[in-house]
């Protein structure tokens, strides 16, 4: 009887699993697929081919060769990943090195202000880009960053959702530690460096998966504050090379996936931690 | 002036001031230069005119609520949000629930249901594409099964993709946010529940439901937050001029944008954020009460 109600529970679940799933399942076959059966498969949805769309379990032939073709006949491909480079690694360690210091004076000490400072925070992180887009655009115009990446950096990296989560980590440090700190002859500085900074380490990271994929993927920044390609990253990029080239898009959609689903796998505990510290009332 | 300034220096002096001031001040620095000075300066803009120097008063706004695209815009992520939250909650809630009560399977269903927040949705636009355009496999399969083909992208199925794939993308985060919300509740209420005979619906309709309610305020304004962001989905598949099923405000504000009609823009940024503003302390005050 137990048996059965377990069984009758996992049904749900496992459809469930196979529609999220099914998805990375279908890019991977993708991009091992030859060409000629790409066309075939799911050309007539992608190409003007006629007919109707198709999709075996298995590639018939599996093949590198679209892989093989991006890497080396698309040198623009290369540019694109190391524009998203350029753009996710200074957002990122802006977020960490400017957030946590403030989500440890918000978190820890006790000052006027600290309610309004933590208020302002907590309102922007709920702001979708819809309503930040018009201020941001007024700074990053009178600066003269239109076009620029700092134009997209910038604002990522002074973002309140990290400080946020960190500030959540941070609430979770012993005042009494802090206090032995303080009576070992540590200043506020020393104090944050070597107890604050070691015991936030979850948060820390937290923020920092968060942010990753937050940037790595981020399409509305780069498309509203970059107007050259040149500059552009494989976000924008890979929308356009759909369409003409089918076999080299499904691998570019693979490559892009790859270093998400690295930080993924190996950031997990983090991600639920930076998740749920977004749940926590104050 | 210089009093009040000393004013409030002395209170700032005053304990852990001048320390928080230094760690604060590179944060605090770029968020009231990049976000809180500019935002106020978006708000006098909404009342002048494009160059920002003549004021017009409440133009750009009478403008902004009388023009048809806007209109269309609002009326659709409204119903958007309307239809998608509560699904979504209800979706998310029940994942949650089964997840909890199969616990040796639980941490492969977890990693599943969260791996969609780790695909970047550039990625998925040519899946979405091979499915859901004309000739697509979604249409292979309603095909198979003896259905009429249905134009997902060019009709009022657009707006129901969009659902899908807000449920697809959103459901994990959902999810973390219940399970941590379960993982609140005293076991003690549970076995006390038990003891007093209550069957499964039982408890949770009188244990589980009031004890979630301080979780279901966040995860509601969470879900809203995150809605927004079903637009890089919808632009990348269906591009800057969608079907009109799933015209959102964020491709008005960004096909403003790109016409740089900043006064109206202005207007409108204002008017959506003090509307999130306004919903997110009456969802906060309407549920603290029940606390």
């Amino acid at each position: 009887m137990k048996r059965i109600r377990f069984c009758i529970k996992c049904v749900p679940l496992i459809a469930l699993a196979f529609l999220v799933v099914w998805p990375l399942w279908f890019m991977v076959m993708g991009s091992l697929m030859p060409l000629d059966e790409l066309r075939i498969t799911i050309g007539p949805a992608l190409t003007s081919a006629e007919g109707q769309s198709v999709w075996p379990i298995l590639p018939s032939w599996p093949t590198l060769q679209p892989m093989v073709s991006l890497l080396l006949d698309m040198p623009q491909f290369f540019t694109m990943f190391w524009n998203t480079f350029k753009i996710v690694i200074p957002s990122v360690v802006g977020q960490l090195i400017l957030g946590a210091p403030a989500a440890w004076a918000l978190s820890r000490f006790r000052f006027r202000g600290r309610k309004v400072a933590a208020t302002v925070y907590i309102s922007l992180m709920l702001m979708p880009f819809q309503v930040t887009m018009v201020p941001n655009y007024l700074v990053i115009d009178r600066l003269g960053l239109m076009g620029n990446i700092w134009a997209v950096i910038l604002p990522f990296a002074f973002s309140a959702f990290p400080v946020f989560i960190m500030m959540r980590a941070f609430d979770a440090v012993p005042r009494a530690l802090m206090e032995a700190a303080n009576i070992d002859g540590a200043g506020r500085l020393r104090t944050f460096v070597y107890v604050g900074l070691p015991l936030g380490v979850p948060g820390i990271l937290a923020a920092l998966v968060l942010g990753f994929l937050e940037t790595w993927g981020a399409i509305e920044q780069p498309m509203t504050f970059l107007n050259d390609p040149a500059s552009w990253p494989i976000s924008l990029f890979l929308p356009q090379i759909v369409s003409e080239e089918l076999g080299v898009a499904m691998a570019a959609s693979l490559l892009m996936l790859i270093p998400a689903a690295l930080f993924f796998f190996f950031g997990q505990k983090y991600l639920e931690l930076g998740i749920q510290s977004a749940g926590i009332k104050e | 002036m210089s009093k009040a300034f000393a004013t409030i220096w002395r209170n700032v002096r005053k304990g852990d001031g001048p320390a928080a001031v230094a760690f604060l001040a590179p944060s605090f620095g770029g968020i009231t230069v990049f976000f809180l000075l500019p935002l106020i300066d978006t708000v006098r803009r909404g009342f002048y005119d494009v160059r920002g120097v003549n004021f017009i008063g409440l133009e750009s706004y009478v403008s902004v609520l009388n023009n048809q695209a806007f209109r269309l815009a609002a009326a659709n992520t409204l119903k958007f949000a309307a239809v998608c939250i509560p699904l979504l909650m209800v979706v998310s809630l029940g994942t949650a629930l089964l997840l909890r009560s199969i616990k040796p399977m639980g941490k492969f269903f977890k990693t599943a249901f969260l791996l969609p927040m780790a695909v970047p949705v550039a990625s998925i636009v040519l899946l979405w594409q091979a499915l859901f355009n004309e000739g697509g496999l979604a249409n292979t399969v309603l095909l198979r099964v003896g259905l009429e083909p249905v134009a997902f992208m060019d009709s009022g199925a657009a707006f129901w993709v969009l659902v899908f794939t807000y449920l697809w993308k959103n459901n994990g985060y959902n999810m973390i946010l219940w399970l941590a919300g379960l993982d609140g509740i005293s076991e003690t209420l549970y076995e006390a529940a038990h003891a007093d005979g209550a069957n499964a619906l039982q408890t949770f309709r009188y244990v589980t439901l009031p004890c979630l309610l301080p979780t279901v305020g966040v995860v509601s304004i969470l879900s809203l937050l995150n809605s927004f962001r079903v637009f890089r989905e919808a632009y990348l598949v269906a591009g800057a001029y969608p079907n009109d099923s799933m015209y959102l405000l964020q491709h008005l504000f960004n096909n403003w944008f790109m016409n740089l009609d900043i006064s109206r823009l202005s207007a409108a940024a204002t008017m959506l954020g003090v509307a999130l503003l306004l919903i997110i302390l009456v969802m906060r005050r309407f549920l603290d009460e029940k606390d």
